[in-house]
């Protein structure tokens, strides 16, 4: 599966030279990359949908400080000050202008489209949690097991708190990472899946972007570091291994030193990977909707049938994703915390 | 390195960290204190009560078990006594009757004895009332003969023996 997406996402880079070309050529032609990376980008306002040239969207709010001021401006994207603009040089980010013509970026804590869609994330998780902690406030264990959604819920803390966490780290220290690990999976699966709905309340692009993916890697790398015990620490710079291969060159020590960082490096690339990749090939097959109509009637039936059929299959398939990318990161992370907490009788 | 060329979801944000910090300690201190900890205590609980009902079951029916086989024990035993009881009232039966007819046996004997007794008296009474009856007859009937004819003295003792006999054997 994974060989047929890389398949596909190296055929559409191929093809961005020539529908850039084409775009070139003919005025009106549909720029396939630039509208995918459109989408995928972050904005300071949520685009629902456009009409005869008028779009359609809901305004967020901008936050900026100025560096020349230091005044803080609330505003949205159609009343900005003169003083700021969105540099296209920049994907369109705000920049402001300063005294001696020179541009810098400000201190930028817009609420922007992937901010706001966190913050939907995380009022639903909230929402879902606190249903379900209510549910059993008036219960006790005699009553029976919770049906329906609630038992849905029990089913998938307990899925991952058993068969993930208590297995990963083990069973005497996993307790204190299981919130922090329950908490990166449910906020994973949910961001992923809101952003395969297509409109608001959901479709902007989350965990396909670095930044968020960054994010998460490093609490993950602090909570490995942070807690890992002597024996972790031990066998990243005196190794089990033959003493030539430490001493006098640190050949071992250098490779786990570096292992520090490249496993949540591995960690904050997959799931950046795979979550921008399902997005950009979903909407490249919305996109070559709009290719085939251009192109004219025939054409459009034509591609429209396989693109609409790919793109049923490439939904289903990003739900699969959705939660399989959320349970790799767990599992990982359990795993990589369960490796920094290591038994000194396991290694003797 | 230069960012301008990547594309921006590739590119650092630091608004973005920010927010994105901010929201998942949100959810992450909600979800620890009242989510999580009210499933997984619930499930922990559920878990531990159904293990232990378990465990009472299988108790319940081991008791069950002791309860039924000393019940039939019991039962048996009650038998057993019951058996017995009859057997012990049977022999303790057949004593009685056996004693009751020995003493009526030895009870008759006895009385016929005391008849018997009572008989030989009766008679050894009468006989001796006899001999004085006979004596007293004999006397009166000897005094009469004396008076009449008191001569010859040998005639007169063949005559009284001859009296005397002719008494004796009348008697018997």
């Amino acid at each position: 599966m994974k060989q047929i997406r890389s398949l596909i996402v190296l055929l559409v880079v191929m093809l961005m030279p020539l529908a850039a070309n084409a775009s070139h050529q003919k005025e009106g032609q549909i720029d396939i990359p630039e509208m995918v990376l459109e989408h995928l980008s972050d904005s300071y306002e949520w685009h629902i949908a456009s009409y005869e040239g008028k779009s359609l969207s809901i305004p967020l709010p901008i936050i900026v400080r100025s560096s020349a001021t230091g005044d803080w401006t609330l505003c949205t994207a159609e009343n900005l000050p003169a003083n700021y603009f969105f540099d296209a040089e920049h994907h369109g980010k705000i920049y402001e202008k300063m005294p001696d013509g020179t541009s810098v970026r400000p201190l930028d804590l817009s609420i922007t489209k992937t901010v706001a869609q966190i913050w939907i994330v995380v009022f639903v998780l909230i929402a879902v949690f606190l249903y379900c902690a209510h549910w059993y406030k008036n219960r006790d264990e005699k009553s029976e097991a919770p049906r329906g959604f609630v038992g849905l819920m029990e089913m998938f803390v307990m899925t991952i708190y058993d068969d993930v966490i208590k297995a990963a780290i083990g069973e005497k220290r996993f307790k204190p990472f299981a919130p922090y690990l329950l908490t990166v999976f449910f906020f994973i699966f949910t961001t992923n899946l809101l952003g395969l709905l297509p409109i608001f309340p959901g479709g902007a692009n989350v965990t396909g972007n670095i930044n968020i993916t960054f994010f998460l890697a490093m609490c993950t790398m602090i909570a490995i570091n942070l807690f890992g015990n002597k024996e972790y620490w031990k066998d990243i710079f005196w190794p089990h291994v033959p003493v030539f291969l430490k001493a006098p060159v640190p050949l071992m020590p250098v490779i786990e030193f570096f292992g520090v960082f490249t496993k949540p490096f591995a960690l904050m690339v997959r799931l950046f990977a795979n979550m921008m990749a399902g997005h950009a090939i979903i909407l490249s097959f919305t996109c070559v909707i709009f290719l085939g109509w251009s192109l004219g009637v025939g054409y459009g039936i034509g591609l429209n049938t396989v693109s609409i059929i790919m793109m049923l299959f490439m939904n289903m398939l990003e739900v699969l994703v959705a939660f399989v990318q959320a349970y790799v990161f767990t599992l990982l992370s359990a795993v990589f915390i369960g490796l920094a907490q290591k038994d000194e009788e396991a290694e003797a | 390195m230069n960012f301008d060329t990547l594309p921006s979801i590739l590119t650092p944000e630091l608004g973005l960290l920010f927010w994105m910090l901010l929201a998942f300690l949100v959810v992450y201190f909600v979800l620890s204190r009242k989510g999580f900890p009210a499933i997984i205590a619930m499930v922990d609980k559920r878990s531990k009560y159904i293990n232990e009902s378990l465990k009472k079951a299988e108790q319940a029916a081991s008791q069950l078990e002791n309860i039924k086989q000393e019940s039939e024990a019991m039962l048996q035993e009650a038998r057993e006594k019951q058996a017995s009881i009859l057997k012990e009232a049977a022999t303790t039966r057949d004593a009685i009757v056996e004693k009751a007819q020995e003493k009526a046996r030895e009870e008759s004997a006895r009385i016929l004895s005391e008849a018997k007794a009572e008989i030989e008296a009766q008679k050894q009474a009468a006989i001796s009332e006899l001999r004085e009856q006979v004596a007293i007859l004999s006397v009166e009937v000897s005094e009469k003969i004396l008076r009449k004819k008191l001569g010859t003295d040998a005639a007169q003792m063949d005559y009284i023996n001859q009296m005397l006999d002719e008494v004796t054997l009348n008697n018997k």
